[in-house]
């Protein structure tokens, strides 16, 4: 073949394999930030349709230097903790069981299904009867709502362990709880941890929901208050608090999932 | 300790896969088990290892496993099963764990399995680190952990290419030799099957009955790569096995 008729094979491997790249999600969101404050400045938005971000700032500053901020956030944070942890707890063991259990996969499956379109939030009425209007539906609301993806994530993942491993397990006369606890655990941990990113997002979301109905205090009460009053500086404020925890407990997850998943390919 | 498969035939609802199978495996052997693709060889292992049950027939261990015998019918694996989540190390001592073995007691076992299987160096490696011939070796340690009577071996070399099978055979000659353990060997490869089998068993095409059994008398050691002894078993097996596999492959098509 003559030299002139030869040329290099053209590159077509490639893409589909996104890694996380450093800062330029920081920068998504400090440009996003510019902007409006940039269009709130010069005026193309209206300081109706959107506040000004340095005055938003201003607005989380003034409410740190109160002290209110600990005051909102110190109920809030200990319903979200004490309201995932039961609501997960209990997802991630029924959901065990599930994977594991013919009569309980059939009786509860569909149960569960029939659980997971209802919106929390309806029942909110129905858990102040049940536990009370203070803490208790509260931690109700967010257990319940954080259950239902969680069962649902983790019987999937349980569903998705190699059962060559299992056979192995078997094989070498392991006995059924250490099966459970070093094959079928393990093996489900990831399905698990993806669910719980969910879950807890969700638990974010009826954390604010729940302290709309009376709570003196909590990030939900504030944003309700600020919203009620147009408040828009406060409003946002209070949103930037639940994107912030949305954000650290996302974060909170990766960490988890970088010490306990190293054995992933 | 000696096993003996009494009469086992079974069926898959009305889908025979074997009849009739009367089968010794003597302590200190390595039994291979040839035969076309789907003459329910893997079936008869999972049944030879407690893992399913033959609808007809037994099968019977004869005599007391050893003394220290922790497991006395264990598997290795086509594809490794191998924890993913833990090291070498940690592999090996999860059979141990649940026979209480632990600490000072269950690093004697690991370091010496490790040594036999020349692991040493990986104990802290995870599988994903491992190339499929280590991999296959560390399932080999994990066996041996268990000090088993016998040990069945599904296919355990066809996931890997042929040098490191040729390698991992010599590895398993090597073992046996210093130590004669008992095997039950499933493989599509005759060339594996006269290099390890003491006796050679060829099942018919599905449903799966024994044609032949045919016994190998040179030593395991003296085995060497392309023996002519080994050539003309080989060959005599292939003959066996042509019409067989022939009759299976066209089988498949209207199934
Ligand atoms: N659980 C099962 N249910 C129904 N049929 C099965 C089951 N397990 C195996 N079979 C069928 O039984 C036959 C024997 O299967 P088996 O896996 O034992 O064959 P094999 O000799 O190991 O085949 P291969 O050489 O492909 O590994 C096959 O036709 C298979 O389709
Ligand atoms: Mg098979």
């Amino acid at each position: 073949m003559s030299e002139s008729s030869a040329k290099p094979v053209s590159f077509r491997g490639g893409g589909f394999a996104p890694r996380s790249v450093r800062w330029i999600g920081v920068t998504v969101f400090v440009a996003l930030i510019l902007i409006a404050e940039w269009g709130t400045r010069s005026g193309w938005i209206s300081a109706l349709t959107l506040p000004k971000p340095s005055d938003v700032l201003d607005t989380f500053r003034e409410l740190y230097e109160s002290g209110l901020l600990f005051k909102h956030l110190g109920p809030s944070l200990s319903r979200l903790i004490v309201g995932a942890a039961i609501g997960a707890s209990v997802g991630i063991s029924v959901g065990v069981l599930i994977g594991l259990f013919s009569y309980i996969r059939s009786g509860l499956v569909p149960l569960v299904a029939a659980i997971f379109p209802i919106p929390k939030i309806a029942l909110l009425p129905l858990f102040v009867i049940w536990f009370g209007i203070g803490e208790g539906s509260k931690y109700a609301l967010i257990a319940f709502g954080t259950f239902t993806p969680t069962v649902v994530a983790t019987y999937g993942a349980v569903d998705n362990v190699d059962r060559t491993l299992i056979r192995m397990g078997q094989s070498f006369g392991l006995s059924w709880w250490s099966i459970v606890r070093k094959i079928v655990l393990p093996g489900a941990m990831p399905g698990i941890l993806s669910g719980l990113r969910i879950s807890l997002a969700i638990a974010i979301i009826l954390l604010v929901a729940a302290e709309m109905l009376g709570a003196q205090y909590g990030i939900g009460a504030y944003i309700l208050e600020a919203g009620s009053l147009y408040d828009l500086e406060r409003l946002f404020a209070g949103v930037l608090i639940l994107s912030l925890l949305g954000v650290i407990v996302s974060a909170v997850i990766g960490l988890i999932e970088r010490r306990l998943l190293r054995w992933r390919i | 300790m000696d096993i003996r498969l009494d009469g086992i035939g079974h069926a898959y609802d009305d889908f025979e896969v074997m009849r009739d199978i009367d089968l010794e495996i003597p302590t200190g052997q390595i039994v291979c088990i040839v035969g076309p693709s789907g003459c329910g060889k893997s079936t008869l292992l999972r049944f030879i290892g407690g893992l399913e049950q033959p609808k007809k027939g037994r099968v019977l261990q004869v005599g007391a496993p050893p003394a220290g015998c922790l497991n006395p019918l264990t598997y290795i694996f086509q594809d490794f099963a191998l924890l993913p989540w833990r090291t070498v190390w940690g592999n090996i001592s999860l059979v141990l764990e649940d026979h209480g073995i632990r600490g000072a007691a269950a690093k004697d076992i690991i370091d010496d399995v490790l040594a036999r299987t020349k692991l040493s160096d990986f104990a802290e490696a995870l599988p994903k680190q491992l190339s499929g011939g280590m991999k296959q070796r560390v399932a080999i340690a994990r066996a041996l952990a268990v000090k088993p009577a016998v040990m069945l071996m599904d296919e355990p070399l066809s996931a890997l290419d042929s040098q490191t099978r040729e390698l991992l055979m010599d590895d398993l000659v090597d073992l046996w030799t210093r130590q004669p353990f008992t095997a039950v060997y499933v493989t599509h490869n005759l060339a594996e099957a006269v290099r390890l089998g003491h006796k050679v068993v060829v099942l018919s095409r599905r449903p799966g009955q024994i044609r032949e059994v045919v016994t190998i008398d040179k030593p395991l050691a003296a085995r060497e790569f392309s023996d002519p002894d080994l050539d003309r078993y080989q060959k005599d097996l292939w003959h066996l096995m042509r019409e067989e596999a022939r009759a299976a492959d066209a089988e498949l098509i209207h199934v």
